[in-house]
């Protein structure tokens, strides 16, 4: 038992701290509340082994996927890359968990090319979303899309930087 | 946010002149949004002219600087070289008064002389006449009436006679366009608003104002209605509204995207852009009177950006089927076969008929950068207009000889304009904020 909490407590302080570093965004609070839970976790299972100590890291990892809000695309794709696969699946469980919730799918492109090619562009994005949301176990109804094509821009330049954070899909939950 | 725009009427008195007047509803519906016109290319030789300042009997001051409209029309369009009136050495109002000989000498090649005469109160005549200097002949004389409000309008008649005569096509001095204007406010939220103005940018009126982005204005052939995309309460919907009455009835507001909507030549369907349950685009036809809806194109690609040809029978389209974007024409009945038009580069967008039916304009991508194209319908030859990294949503002018785009000029979206061979470029900026989607109205209606 305590050279197994030798092994657990570093886990749980590496998860916390590769918390704090890659989501910046995750108030001290709840990282802190975070740690203890996952710690308590450990000692009521201490006897059924590895699934108490890596049920604390998930939970956090899932929260922290569901603050990611924007997927973003390639240039003229509309396909999830691989880095947003993750993201984009626990909030189709959080959507599976709650039937009452609804989401707005927001599709964006950027600038280039023309304006109503960019609205359909967009609507694929979204699709594409919705797609995978549904694949996690959201139900159809819980999903609206609306492209806006190039018409709102996260960013205003017209360069490589703006354009990939404009080529993007907006979780908007309602 | 719904119904948070606002919509702007303004009238067309039909009967001689078109007079413009801004009825209410919004207090700040002129000014602001102004355009200035600017050439940044033009021919070798603009030819030499005089523009003679009009004689004037009235009461009062001149009522109105005919000349001066007609100087700037001509100038603008990049074909002409009128004179300053510093430098010329006499100022007829009358034929008689010419002195060939003098203009000979300035080398100018044409002058245009007129009166313009108060003859009753609100009532005005315009008299002008246009001289071959080295003949030293007539070649165009006219003679208008109108009322004060008319007279702006009467001097664009001025230029667009002028212009016919000398260029061999109608000039469009006469003719409207519709733009989306883009501000940013204090609050930090936008503004965007859809503006009719006349062609040379003055008369600027908002016809509607929406904190949510508008797109995609489409004149009716008649020019008294546009419609157009917004996207108020978070979803898209297409609009149909009159400008004298700036009545509007949301004409599509279905589910997905609603959106790219084209007035028929006849005025009596609108080509829309819808998207199905998975969102896929394409092409319908929706009967404006019995708001009767039909399918045109079937593609699981994104379909459109759909235009008419001028007799009504084909619709030119925008699908990337065969993997990018590209232009293809159809019959326009449902289930008649699509025909890909062209084939020159990876990206072919937006199409635009010109009013001969015979160019099609589009926006050409190629090694990141977008410009204008117009392709032959025929051969499917393409040509490159111009020159931007941006350049986009090309229409033209209802003579043929133009086309309006719009394009970014240090990070600032502004309108320009093309003569179709190439030759005369015209950059018109905003004053205020960024200008977008412009769309050339047609011919006004006497």
């Amino acid at each position: 038992m305590k050279s197994w909490l030798r092994v657990l407590v570093p886990v749980v302080v590496f998860f916390a701290l590769a918390a704090c570093k890659k989501g910046d965004t995750l108030p001290d609070s709840s990282t802190a509340e975070a740690v203890g839970a996952g710690a308590g976790g450990a000692n009521t299972t201490s006897s059924s082994g590895s699934s108490g100590i890596t049920g604390s890291p998930l939970e956090q990892a899932q929260a922290r996927l569901l603050q990611t809000l924007v997927i973003y695309f390639d240039y003229d794709q509309a396909e999830i890359k691989p880095e947003f696969t993750q993201v984009v699946q626990a909030h189709g469980q959080k959507l599976a968990s709650s039937a009452s919730m609804q989401v707005r799918l927001e599709g964006h492109t950027d600038e280039r090319g023309s304006r109503e090619y960019n609205i359909g562009l967009g609507e694929r994005r979204a699709q594409a979303v919705r797609r995978a949301l549904m694949l996690a176990g959201a139900q159809a109804g819980q999903i609206t899309t609306v492209s806006y094509g190039e018409e709102r821009p996260a960013a205003s330049g017209s360069d490589e930087e703006s354009w990939r954070l404009n080529r993007r899909v907006e979780i908007v939950y309602r | 946010m719904l119904g948070a725009v606002r919509t702007v009427a303004f009238s067309w008195r039909r009967g001689g002149l078109a007079l413009i007047a801004l009825l209410g509803l919004s207090t700040g519906g002129t000014a602001s949004a102004q355009l200035n016109v600017l050439i940044t290319k033009g021919i070798e030789r603009p030819t030499p002219m005089a523009i003679v300042p009009f004689g004037w009997s009235g009461s009062g001051p001149v009522a109105y600087d005919i000349a001066g409209v007609v100087s700037a029309d001509l100038k603008s369009s990049g074909r002409f070289a009128p004179i300053s009136e510093s430098d010329m050495v006499s100022k007829p109002t009358q034929p008689d008064r010419i002195n060939f000989a003098d203009w000979r000498l300035l080398k100018v090649d044409y002058i245009a002389i007129g009166t313009l005469t108060e003859t009753a109160p609100d009532q005005f005549t315009t008299v002008f006449q246009l001289f071959d200097v080295l003949r030293g002949e007539q070649i165009l004389g006219y003679r208008f009436m109108s009322g004060r409000a008319d007279l702006r309008a009467t001097a664009h008649r001025v230029s667009d006679m002028i212009f016919e005569k000398l260029v061999g096509v109608p000039g469009v001095f006469s003719t409207q366009i519709a733009y989306v204007s883009e501000e940013k406010r204090a609050d930090g939220g936008k503004r965007f608003r859809l503006i009719v103005s006349d062609a040379d940018g003055e008369n600027a009126h908002i016809v509607a104002d929406s904190p949510q982005p508008l797109l995609s204005p489409s004149w009716s052939p008649d020019g008294r209605r546009l419609a157009y995309a917004s996207f108020e309460g978070d979803q898209q919907a297409v609009f149909l509204q009159t400008l004298k009455t700036g009545a509007r009835e949301r004409i599509s507001a279905r589910k997905g995207v609603n959106s790219s909507p084209a007035f028929s030549p006849d005025g009596r369907q609108l080509a829309l852009t819808l998207s199905n349950d998975q969102g896929n685009l394409d092409i319908f036809m929706l009967d404006v009177g019995t708001q009767v809806l039909r399918q045109l194109t079937t593609d699981a690609a994104i379909d459109t950006e759909a235009t008419w040809s001028p007799d009504g029978r084909t619709l030119y389209f925008n699908s990337d089927r065969s993997g990018g974007p590209q232009i293809y024409r159809v019959g326009a009945e449902p289930g008649a076969r699509a025909q890909r038009v062209t084939f020159e580069g990876i990206y072919n967008a937006r199409p635009r008929v010109s009013p001969d039916g015979k160019k099609v304009a589009v926006v050409y991508g190629a090694n990141n950068q977008y410009r204008i194209g117009v392709i032959d319908a025929a051969s499917g030859a393409l040509q490159i207009l111009t020159n931007g990294r941006l350049d986009e949503s090309p229409s033209f002018a209802p003579n043929g000889a133009q086309i309006i785009y719009a394009t970014k000029n240090n990070g600032r979206g502004v309108l320009a304009s093309v003569t179709t061979d190439g030759r005369i470029q015209q950059e018109i900026a905003s004053v205020a904020g960024d200008v977008r989607e412009p769309v050339w109205g047609p011919y006004p209606r006497p």
